[in-house]
């Protein structure tokens, strides 16, 4: 099948730091990938580099075969293809749930008001939090705002969606609601690319796990290849000291 | 003492007329230089908002330097000189041009200066919404402008809010020194009266009650709206954000 993106000799630098260096990484429909590593090896910003809220040094980002780093290309047309889920959810604090999940699509996809209210009705009914349609994000906890989140980068239609450690900053208990929500959403065939430190989620969801050290991508396969025969010694190190932990 | 006071009273009671006529000029000034000041504010505030970014062309960023060096000049320059200098400056300086009566002048100069201000207020509050949301917004397809207008400025004016309305304050003050163009405020009214009987302490007590009652009432007011504005934007009862809760 067809990539939806392909990433070739990505390069990108912080100052002096090399954050990623000659990526190679491809993301066919229907898969689930998780990026897993240390912190520092570069995963958030591969995944900051494919939406573009990092601007790669070198390299090519093929979006169905067209190089989006080149030209005059519509890159706010494109993001709302690549959703995208924060770690620090990042709602709009200026607006009600219902608002959250409708002010992209009409604004951006200039959707009617009633189309856009029901289809976010459907995906915030979809991440359980349809009885909270006029609470303002700073009554939710983390687990609810995160649901909104993913609810609201849902609404936009998107061919995938990444998340970025969307589990790291909720208290332990808030954890599993947010990750029931991303199963069944890559039950459901959506590409998804995951960072990720939820080893058993990486484990038990992902068709293809991504381990990066340094900033390249130090091995890639199943989830049985990477956890269960890993082949390189880091990521052997790197997946034993999360076992101890 | 009391004949001290005996005095203020009978000045306040005689002269009431022109205090009143001065106030409401002040308030006039104070007002729509305010409300003009913010809108320059917000628009020069937002301008220099925006930063120069990796992908800019050419073009666009020597427009977006252009732009941040004019409003540095402009900012710089009406924070770091008297407003009773500007009056004077710009009200000789554009009367030929627009033959303009003091009160207009008046309203303008406030307008202008209050912007400077106004711009550097909304500045800090657009630098304190978090990054974050404005990521979010870019990551589901807004434009910068509508990041701006839809995310981030409604937050930022919130935030600055307590900031916006001290200008106000400041502005019912310092209209005062528009009577160097002979605007007839309260101040330049109140000096009028005082030379006229020769009783500056005694005219100025009046001058000054009147300052304070309209500082205070505005400064109680802004607090009213503040507090309004502080409670969550919607009327749902935080009790209802939790399932199971009995209310539910």
């Amino acid at each position: 099948m067809e990539n939806i993106i392909e990433i070739r000799g990505l390069k990108k630098h912080f100052d002096k730091l090399e954050v990623l260096n000659d990526i190679q990484f491809s993301v066919a429909p229907g898969e689930v990938i998780c990026l897993i590593g240390a912190s520092g090896s570069g995963k958030s910003t591969l995944l900051r580099c494919v939406n573009l809220l990092e601007t790669p040094d070198a390299g090519e980002i093929l979006v169905h075969g067209q190089n989006i780093l080149q030209g005059r290309m519509d890159v706010n047309q494109y993001r709302t293809k690549v959703g995208m889920v924060f770690q620090s959810f990042n709602l709009f604090a200026n607006m009600d749930v219902l608002k959250n999940c409708m002010v992209g699509q009409t604004h951006v996809l200039h959707r009617s008001k009633e189309e856009a209210r029901e289809k976010a009705l459907y995906f915030l009914q979809k991440v359980g939090m349809k009885d909270f349609l006029l609470a303002s994000p700073a009554q939710l906890s983390g687990g609810q705002k995160q649901r909104v989140a993913i609810a609201r980068a849902l609404c936009m239609d998107p061919e995938v969606l990444l998340f970025d450690e969307p589990t790291s900053a909720l208290d332990p208990e808030m954890v599993g609601g947010v990750l029931e929500v991303m199963k069944d959403l890559a039950r459901e065939g959506l590409t998804m690319i995951v960072v990720t430190h939820e080893m058993g989620f990486a484990r038990e969801v992902s068709t293809r796990v991504v381990f990066m050290d340094k900033g390249v991508i130090a091995e890639e396969g199943s989830p049985e290849e990477i956890f269960q025969n890993p082949q390189n010694p880091r990521t052997r190190e790197f997946l034993s000291r999360y076992i101890q932990s | 003492m009391a004949a001290f006071v005996e005095k203020v009273l009978e000045i306040a009671q005689r002269y009431w007329p022109l205090f009143w006529a001065g106030t409401k000029v002040t308030l006039l000034i104070s007002l729509t230089g305010t409300i003009i000041g913010l809108a320059i504010g917000l628009l020069v505030g937002s301008v220099r908002a925006v930063k120069v970014e990796p992908r800019d062309g050419l073009g666009t960023r020597v427009v977006k330097q252009l732009i941040h060096a004019l409003t540095s000049i402009y900012i710089e320059v009406f924070r770091g000189t008297p407003m009773i200098v500007q009056s004077v400056f710009l009200y000789y300086l554009l009367k030929p041009v627009f033959n303009w009566k003091p009160t207009v002048a008046g309203i303008f100069i406030v307008s202008v200066n209050t912007g400077a201000y106004m711009a550097e207020i909304i500045r800090a509050g657009i630098q304190s919404v978090d990054q974050g949301q404005t990521e979010a917004a870019r990551s589901i397809g807004m434009t910068p402008m509508q990041t701006m207008f839809l995310v981030v400025l409604p937050q930022a004016i919130k935030n600055s809010f307590p900031a916006i309305g001290n200008e106000f304050v400041v502005n019912i003050k310092d209209s005062s020194v528009l009577s160097a163009i002979s605007v007839t405020d309260l101040y330049f009214q109140s000096i009028g009266v005082a030379g006229s009987i020769f009783l500056f302490t005694q005219t100025m007590t009046v001058t000054a009650s009147i300052y304070l009652v309209l500082t205070f009432t505005t400064t109680r007011i802004l607090g009213l709206i503040e507090k309004r504005m502080g409670r969550p934007r919607s009327s749902f009862p935080a009790s209802q954000t939790v399932p199971g809760n009995p209310t539910f």
